[in-house]
């Protein structure tokens, strides 16, 4: 037990025994009532609820996008938008899966989760953590906002590299440089909250290495968060400078250099990619071993693997710029760095798999979504690592195989694991059991449908179709039309996971008991199901 | 089993309506050419090795998730509650997690190896036999040969009407140039490239080069094609609005042929230096610069300021209507022979003949009710190219 618990404790038990009275109206009043209840909360699960609806409707959005991409590139030939439209359907699906579904999303699973997880009766900065919410949707309607603007929204790609976004972009770059740093300001309010709960208010008993994986998982993404986003801000910064206030950080003619922002992007970027999976990682480490019924295998390895691929992720930045002309030996020196990543994330996978043997399995949705995770994440991961081979990267790079490698990772692999959280702790936050009949036909429709998007897409990128194209040569019309189908196809199955949460919203389905899942084990399955709205007021005793 | 029954029914349900959704797709399927599912070989030793280092990585992978997904698997099959598998107890074995950190690191060196190998061969761009300027633009390529005059733009051929569903599409739809880069195969041509306005990257698959054109910086490159043959690629770097009609062509000729070829062209940029000069002492007709004007307008303008001259609001500006086109002609020679700094419009001075300067500003000033009735003829544009 750390220091900050011991101190934070007995006031907190004193002030239960001196206010008792008070306290417990408090506590019979529950969750106040209205619109306001929303607006003003400080409560972690109600938080953690807008951060997931948020996400939630934000993948809607995006993926409407994607439906737009989708459509235009169902045959060859320009039919439903004009490129520059497009650009910005591509642009602005990424921006919004990224910032506005996938983070969020982890951040509001951290809200409700970490604080049962580790015996905390909230996050311990409680005001901050409405503040860092209710500025997402400002941040949003103003990007969704600068689509209508003349010129229309940023068409630069969602990595937007100068000096496309600066000399040569219009005007609205400025709302998508104000968005990003209000994402931004989120994300670091959301990380310190993370880290300082996770450092001072664990139960006495809830020692480092007893933490829940998921609780660890982010306890590290926070700290990238916290290392990473600063350098984003400063990029879009040297953008908007560029753009609006003459410098020249990224034009040669003033003595700056366009690649410098790759540089300054991807060092963002890459830890970027694992503050978008780390989570993951301990979202299926929390499910698998339930549904084995065996313990986590290698809990300490686990734990060790999530760091070092953190520390990793710091030092491969540029090998999402091959083709930029960098110096042979840097070359070799990242490419060697990120083959080294994928030890780490090895030992996570054969970690699952080796707590499945020899396990009691049963396969629930959660279960099913974990499973699905696994092989298709692990599908990304070894595409990810033909990647990382300089010489051929030189083919890969900017096709469609680098679209199919991180849409494996990020859809299969991020949003797969949050539909198994969510599946996973829904009965937890709502007492009831969903439905469990559309959650299968959810599970099954979005399997299929994924893979019969993505997975053609590694052909064509070998084919040598280039990513963010609004037509293509006749060649690739085929399997176009297949990627096509399977992609309306996946956003209309998310339409039946919409109609799931709202009916597990509505308190529909069978009651549940606090453990849910036989063979769940943790804080969070021995308070009562629905969570109430304050839990663990006196911390538990962990043993 | 009723729950077994109901999930195959499920995964059944859920695979025929993707399955009837694509039979539809299928029945008006455009194009019979479905059988490119891999890497292309090449026609350089450079982009066989490549092929054959994502061959051998390829199968590494595909045996790394063999075994994997077989444990899993065998595990899903045989260790289920529902077969009366009971928990075992363990959950670490120091050997066992050992031994899965080091042997991927044994492959792993075992990839890194020839993976370094190649990557030094293909960036040793030292000793060429000739070398190739390449210069992107938005949205074409420029080629100049370092040891000759010879250098022109390279800009997509395929007609607007393809693109638009007006015409039937060509074989090469979008991957084709009106004119080419021309190189001599079994030499070794060094590429230098660089970019005008954003980055571009060059691309030829079958020559496995991709490098980036950055603007104020230049790369290098190399190739040493076998096969004399027509190799066809794209810009792979989204560059703006036309990213994707910006496609690169290379001819591998014979050197033989390919000498015939560069005196050929020799002479023809001797003769358009004659013509140019010969031009700037004549005064051409209102309707020859008008009809060279327009042509030289969709070719060059239209991607930008569209066909209609009305640009894209907030984008690029509209010519129709716009102050400077009707009224200031030096301003309006400038701006199209020099570009304006900060902006898309680029120096078209390098790009076009006097006599199309001329035509297409003869051409901006009387289209689209624009009818300044103003007549530019080539040594006006000569004069504002000199100062005067």
């Amino acid at each position: 037990m750390t220091k900050a618990t011991e101190t934070l404790m007995p006031e907190h038990t004193a002030a239960h025994d001196n206010l008792s009275h008070e306290h417990d109206d408090h506590e019979h009043h529950g969750a106040p009532k209205g619109l306001m209840r929303w607006v003003l909360t400080t409560n972690h699960k109600d938080i953690g609820t807008l951060y997931l609806w948020f996400a939630f409707i934000m993948f809607l959005v995006g993926g409407a996008m994607a439906m737009v991409i989708r459509a235009e590139l169902f045959q060859p030939g320009l039919q439903i938008v004009d490129p520059n439209f497009f650009n910005q359907m591509t642009t602005v699906h990424g921006l919004i899966m990224v910032f506005g579904a996938v983070m969020p999303a982890f951040t509001g699973l951290a809200n409700w989760l970490i604080p049962m997880m580790i015996g905390a009766p909230d996050m311990a900065l409680p005001r901050m953590n409405n503040w860092s919410f209710w500025i997402l949707p400002f941040a949003f309607s103003m990007l969704l906002g600068s689509l209508f603007m003349e010129g229309g929204g940023p068409a630069f790609g969602w990595t937007f590299y100068a000096p496309l976004s600066t000399t040569y972009s219009s005007d609205s770059t400025a709302l998508f440089v104000f968005s990003v740093h209000i994402m931004g300001i989120s994300s670091i309010m959301g990380a310190i909250n993370v880290i300082v709960t996770i450092f001072n208010m664990r139960a006495p008993g809830m020692t480092w290495m007893k933490m829940p994986l998921f609780v660890w998982t982010w306890l590290i993404t926070a700290f990238l968060l916290i290392a990473v986003m600063p350098v984003l801000a400063g990029a879009v910064t040297m953008v908007l400078t560029d753009k609006f206030f003459g410098t020249s950080f990224f034009d040669a003619a003033g003595g700056g250099d366009p690649v410098m922002f790759q540089h300054i992007f991807w060092f963002f970027g890459h830890p970027e990619v694992y503050i978008m999976i780390l989570p993951a990682f301990g979202i299926i480490s929390q499910i698998v071993p339930t549904f084995a019924r065996k313990r986590l295998f290698g809990y300490a390895s686990m734990v060790y693997a999530t760091a070092s691929i953190a520390l990793l992720s710091f030092i491969v930045w540029a090998h999402h710029m091959f083709t930029t002309g960098m110096p042979v030996f840097a070359e070799m020196f990242f490419m060697f760095a990120t083959m080294l990543i994928s030890v780490p994330t090895g030992v996570k996978v054969f970690n699952w798999v080796a707590t499945m043997w020899r396990g009691s399995m049963t396969f629930e949705i959660p279960m099913l979504f974990a499973l699905a995770f696994i092989v298709l994440f692990t599908i990304g991961g070894l595409s990810g690592l033909m990647l990382a081979i300089t010489p051929v990267d030189f083919q890969y790079h900017d096709t469609y195989f680098v679209v199919a490698h991180f849409h494996y990772v990020l859809v299969t692999g991020a949003v797969f694991s949050i539909m198994a959280a969510v599946y996973y702790w829904l009965p937890k936050w709502t007492g009831k059991m969903f439905n469990i009949t559309l959650a299968k036909w959810h599970f099954w429709c979005s399997l299929i449908s994924v893979n019969v998007l993505f997975f053609p897409m590694h052909f064509v990128g070998l084919a040598g179709m280039p990513r963010r194209i609004p037509d293509y040569s006749l060649q690739f019309a085929d399997y176009n039309q297949w990627i096509s189908i399977g992609g309306f196809a996946f956003g209309l199955s998310q339409l039946i996971f919409l109609v799931l949460v709202i009916k597990a919203c509505r308190k529909e389905g069978e009651p549940v008991t606090s453990q849910v899942w036989e063979g769940a084990e943790g804080l969070e399955w021995e308070i009562p199901s629905p969570a109430p709205y304050h839990t663990f007021e006196t911390p538990p005793k962990v043993k | 089993m009723k729950k077994l029954v109901s999930n195959a029914l499920m995964v059944w349900g859920a695979m025929s309506v993707v399955t009837a959704t694509s039979a539809l797709a299928q029945t008006h399927s455009t194009s019979e050419r479905a059988g490119e599912l891999n890497l292309r070989q090449g026609v350089t030793d450079i982009s066989g090795q490549v092929y054959d280092l994502h061959m051998l990585m390829f199968s590494i992978c595909v045996a790394i998730a063999v075994v994997v997904f077989g444990a899993m698997f065998y595990s899903i099959l045989k260790h289920r509650k529902s077969k009366g598998a009971k928990p075992a107890h363990f959950h670490e074995n120091v050997k066992v997690e050992i031994a899965w950190t080091v042997i991927p690191f044994l492959i792993l060196i075992f990839m890194a190896v020839p993976a370094a190998q190649t990557l030094i061969a293909m960036e040793d761009t030292s000793k060429p036999d000739m070398t190739v300027l390449v210069t992107g633009s938005q949205w074409k390529w420029h080629y100049q040969y370092m040891d000759s005059d010879v250098s022109f733009y390279s800009v997509m051929a395929t007609q607007r009407e393809q693109i638009e569903n007006k015409f039937d599409k060509g074989e090469n739809y979008l991957l084709e140039v009106d004119r080419p880069l021309v190189i001599p195969t079994n030499q070794k041509v060094r590429f230098l490239i660089t970019s005008d306005d954003v980055i571009h990257s060059w691309w030829v698959p079958d020559f496995a080069v991709k490098k980036d054109a950055n603007p104020g910086f230049i790369n290098e490159a190399w190739t040493k094609v076998n096969e004399p043959g027509i190799y066809r690629g794209q810009c792979a770097e989204l560059c703006g609005k036309d990213h994707g009609f910006m496609p690169v062509v290379v001819i591998a000729k014979t050197p033989d042929e390919y000498k015939t070829w560069m005196t050929e062209q020799e002479a023809i940029v001797k003769q358009a230096k004659e013509e140019e000069a010969r031009l700037l002492a004549m005064s051409m007709s209102k309707e020859e610069l008008m009809a060279v004007g327009e042509k030289v307008y969709n070719s060059t303008c239209a991607a930008c300021h569209m066909p209609t001259g009305q640009g894209l609001p907030g984008v690029f500006p509209a010519l129709k209507g716009s102050a400077m086109v009707l009224n200031d002609k030096q301003a309006h020679i400038d701006i199209v022979l020099n570009g304006k700094s900060g902006t898309a419009m680029q120096a078209f001075g390098k790009m076009l003949s006097l006599k199309e300067v001329a035509a297409v500003v003869t051409y901006e000033r009387n289209a689209w009710g624009n009818n300044t009735g103003d007549v530019i003829q080539p040594k006006d544009v000569n004069a504002v190219a000199n100062g005067n």
